[in-house]
């Protein structure tokens, strides 16, 4: 595991928090005090992976910045649930404007912020901001905005959500969703059923092309890890961004339950790798603890239930285990093996 | 109120919004029933005093597991511990070494001091017990913390019956065994060593005991007729095995053989080797697979230069020399008897064929039955005549020392709501905590702690101790091994992966509860528990 700091123990290494482990390395989940930053009552639905990791990086996040944050939401799920005017179940200062522009309402609030500490005689803004929001609202309709912010090193980290399509508009196909996966907008009929079997948008490598400081993904299913990426980004300055896979029950056809089976499926078949890059270059990667076929991964999820009819896709399938099998060895995701992916930009450092 | 610029409506929060009605199932907090804790015939809580000693809250644990059994360091060693072959960890890559943990326990005590606490007060009901073996030690223990007046009559010269007159040095020392039972008395339990109950009605009567429990024991060896020379040694395992804790120690001879394939048979022939038997040879009827014997022990003895000659019945004792005829198993796997012959030296033969009960303490009390030799007991643990409990090797079922332990244990609740005019009735079992139940992803991998070997010259040489104990660094290993299967350990799970804040966390030891305000009954805390200790259960409608 890339980030498993606490030391060698038996019972429940891998939980959330632990009796035995002294304080300091507990997570911030486990405390009774953490923030809460999104609070019950909350309108998602059942099982709901995106309001776990919301709740998971802004809580890290605000023991971080020693809760001084703001947040700016792009529209999505994350919004609608959470804020139906006038009624919120944030517990933090937290702004929305527009479904695209969150990366550029966040350039503004850290200018004003940096204006702040200058004024007051500081050297750097005191206040920190986060902008976030769901996959549509960052890979494609705020990809402009958030391309500038990486582009300007603006002070801000952005967190996308990715639950591989728009769910709060009723689960429209977006330059995240997997091929095959069937969406209101690509359904499972004809002689390509699903999703197209493009290139897809891999914001993250995206981003790291970009060399900004810093570029990590993380799931809800290793919460130390994406507890770990949150609390370094916040502690470096410029523009930063965190991909975290967040398993959508509703739009995946997936029992509430098996969120964060689905994530750790994600993450152990390597669908979806876990590293972390630095200036363009991947510095660190979670290694499959249980290598997992990807059919373990996709059985659970309705979304690809005709990859598994009476004729099972097995050709489709196998298109699907490439795919992960390509991710262990471009990322390096078993073993010893390393990354080989990387862009020009280390000179930044 | 002053509304900022464009602002109609207050601000609220989504408190206002009882998610809960949402559901249909709701996540329940239970506690299943261990494997370890299933298996256990003493009845141990193995899970529970396990959850102590990980958090190296030793005396705690120690304390958790005398509940149900006062001689831990006795149990550490001489256990063939079902709890092992039954949990879980098993199958993700060993057992916990539940034994090992258990002597360490039982050793910190002796070595701490620590002491049982006298009962809260007293009954004023006097009740007898009959033999000082495990079963009757552990019902003194039990009556006795129940507030009653124990008397232990013991025929022989010393407290411990088959713990000290069967089993061998090297597995149990003897300063062990001393401690526990010591610890036992100190509760104010009376012991009346050499006195053998003759007539046990007349005993009762005149003591004025309320009630009695019998644990005898089985201690007269079976014997099986073979033709003889006048001269040739003929001994019993039981015999040669208490001999051992006498003065004069029994002459075996350069050659030794053991005609038997149980426990005792093995543990007799690795004492002949001990005592410098160039040779000892074990003779059974039948094959490794079916002896009786545990297998560790079998091996443990093969690597301490004992023989074994499977196959094979005794036909005819001769002086230095035996006559053995070989077997071969039918098709039902029975051994039947081939015709072929051979001769093998041997200056003695111990038989070790099993043993029988001594019921002579019984003779003139009415009502009771037998069968097999042995008193039939109810679910109660008494005979046929009321008052009169009985247990350990003297009832019908596997003579071992955790066995006897739990027999004392459940009698002492029988006799003590018998006292009563009540009747003691069994919690009900809780559902077993099966594999299928855990999330096993969050355990990491972690092989077994073995203890130390004692090196195979001594072995063969001396009666020292065989088998080691771990040290507090392993043991503390080894206990947090334990996955906690089916009962809460508090990792916090439940409370960090629900999606709507809905797990209270109650702080240390207080554990947590649903806020079913909130709660939409997603499963995620059920899913991801690693224990298997919450279940979804469905809404009333």
């Amino acid at each position: 595991m890339g980030h498993q700091d606490v030391k060698f123990y038996q019972t429940g290494t891998f939980t959330v928090g632990n009796r035995l482990l002294p304080p300091e390395q507990r997570s911030v989940q486990s405390e009774i005090e953490r923030t809460n930053s999104l609070n019950s009552g909350h309108r998602a639905c059942q099982g709901c992976g995106e309001a776990l990791g919301a709740r998971y990086a802004i809580d890290a996040a605000m023991r971080a910045t020693g809760n001084q944050l703001i947040a700016v939401n792009a529209t999505g799920c994350l919004e609608v649930f959470s804020t139906p005017y006038p009624e919120t179940s944030w517990q933090i200062p937290w702004i929305h404007s527009l479904f695209g522009n969150a990366a550029a309402v966040a350039t503004g609030v850290a200018a004003a912020a940096k204006i702040r500490a200058q004024k007051a005689g500081k050297p750097l803004a005191e206040t920190r901001v986060i902008a976030q929001g769901g996959d549509g609202g960052t890979t494609d309709i705020g990809f402009g905005c958030l391309s500038g912010m990486f582009e300007r090193n603006d002070d801000v980290l952005y967190i996308c959500y990715d639950n591989q399509a728009y769910m709060n508009t009723g689960v429209q196909r977006s330059s995240a969703t997997p091929p095959a996966a069937r969406t209101a907008t690509t359904m499972p009929v004809g002689e390509h059923p699903g999703n197209e079997w493009g290139q897809g948008k891999n914001v993250p490598l995206i981003a790291m092309a970009h060399g900004i400081p810093y570029v990590a993904t993380a799931s809800v299913s290793d919460l130390r890890d994406l507890e770990y990426k949150v609390t370094k980004a916040m502690n470096m300055r410029g523009a930063r961004y965190i991909h975290i896979f967040v398993p959508c029950p509703l739009g995946w056809g997936s029992a509430s339950c098996d969120t964060i089976k689905l994530a750790r499926l994600a993450k152990e078949t390597g669908l979806f790798p876990v590293f972390e890059a630095e200036y363009g270059e991947v510095t660190n990667v979670s290694k499959i603890r249980q290598k997992q076929p990807v059919e373990a991964y996709l059985r659970l999820q309705r979304r690809f239930a005709h990859l598994f009819g009476k004729t099972p896709q097995l050709e489709l399938i196998a298109r699907f285990q490439a795919m992960a099998d390509q991710n262990i060895r471009k990322f390096g995701l078993l073993g010893e093996d390393k990354a080989t992916v990387g862009f020009p930009g280390s000179e930044h450092k | 109120m002053n509304k900022p610029f464009a602002i109609t409506l207050n601000v609220g929060s989504s408190l206002a919004n009882k998610t809960g009605s949402w559901r249909s199932f709701r996540p329940a907090y239970v506690n299943r029933l261990p494997p370890c804790n299933n298996a256990c015939p003493a009845g141990e809580d193995t899970q529970g005093w396990l959850f102590h000693a990980e958090s190296g809250d030793y005396e705690a644990a120690w304390r958790h597991l005398t509940e149900a059994n006062p001689m831990p360091a006795v149990m550490g060693r001489v256990c063939y511990h079902p709890c092992e072959g039954a949990c879980n960890r098993g199958q993700l890559d060993s057992a916990v070494g539940i034994n090992s943990v258990e002597r360490f326990l039982g050793d910190e005590a002796i070595k701490q001091g620590w002491k049982f606490a006298a009962p809260a007060a007293e009954t004023g009901k006097r009740i007898l017990v009959v033999g000082a073996g495990p079963s009757g030690l552990s019902a003194a223990y039990q009556l006795r913390r129940m507030g009653h007046q124990v008397v232990i009559f013991e025929a022989g010269p010393l407290a411990g019956g088959m713990m000290r007159f069967g089993i061998p040095k090297y597995r149990l020392p003897r300063e062990v065994l001393d401690a526990e039972v010591q610890r036992i008395l100190d509760m104010g339990v009376e012991m009346r060593l050499n006195t053998k109950v003759e007539d046990l009605l007349k005993t009762m009567k005149e003591e004025k005991f309320d009630a009695a429990f019998l644990a005898v024991g089985a201690h007269i060896a079976k014997r099986t007729a073979i033709p003889a020379a006048e001269s040739a040694k003929i001994l019993d395992a039981v015999s040669v095995l208490r001999s051992m804790e006498g003065e004069d120690k029994p002459m075996l001879g350069r050659r030794v053989v053991v005609y038997g394939g149980g426990n005792t048979a093995i543990d007799v022939a690795r004492t002949a080797k001990r005592l410098g038997a160039e040779e000892a040879i074990i003779v059974y009827r039948r094959t490794r697979d079916k002896m009786p014997a545990h297998d560790f022990e079998v091996e443990e003895a093969l690597q301490e230069g004992v023989m074994m000659r499977w196959l094979s019945t005794i036909k005819q004792v001769g002086e230095g020399a035996i006559q053995v005829e070989k077997m071969e198993l039918d098709e039902n796997g029975k051994p039947v008897p081939t015709g072929e012959f051979d001769t093998l030296e041997a200056d003695s033969v111990i038989l070790a064929l099993g043993q029988d009960v001594d019921l002579g303490l019984l003779n003139g009390v009415p009502d009771l039955s037998f069968e097999d030799g042995v008193v039939k007991v109810g679910e109660n643990m008494m005979t046929g005549y009321p008052g009169i409990f009985a247990g350990g090797d003297m009832v019908p079922s596997d003579r071992t020392v955790t066995v006897g332990v739990g027999h004392g244990k459940l009698a002492a609740r029988h006799i003590n709501a018998w006292l009563a005019g009540t009747t003691y009735v069994k919690p009900p079992k809780k559902e077993l905590a099966t594999f299928e139940k855990l999330n096993t992803w969050y355990y990491t991998d972690a092989d077994k702690t073995v203890r130390p070997m004692l090196d195979i010259i001594r072995r063969q040489s001396t009666f020292d101790e065989v088998q080691g104990g771990l040290n507090e660094d392993n043991a503390l290993f080894e206990a947090r091994r334990c996955l906690s299967c089916g009962n809460c350990f508090e990792c916090d799970n439940c409370y960090g992966v629900c999606p709507d804040n809905a797990v209270i966390k109650l702080g240390p030891g207080k554990k947590f509860e649903f806020n079913y305000d909130y709660c939409k009954g997603c499963g995620v805390c059920v899913e991801e528990c690693p224990c298997g200790a919450i279940k979804m259960e469905a809404e009333a409608s």
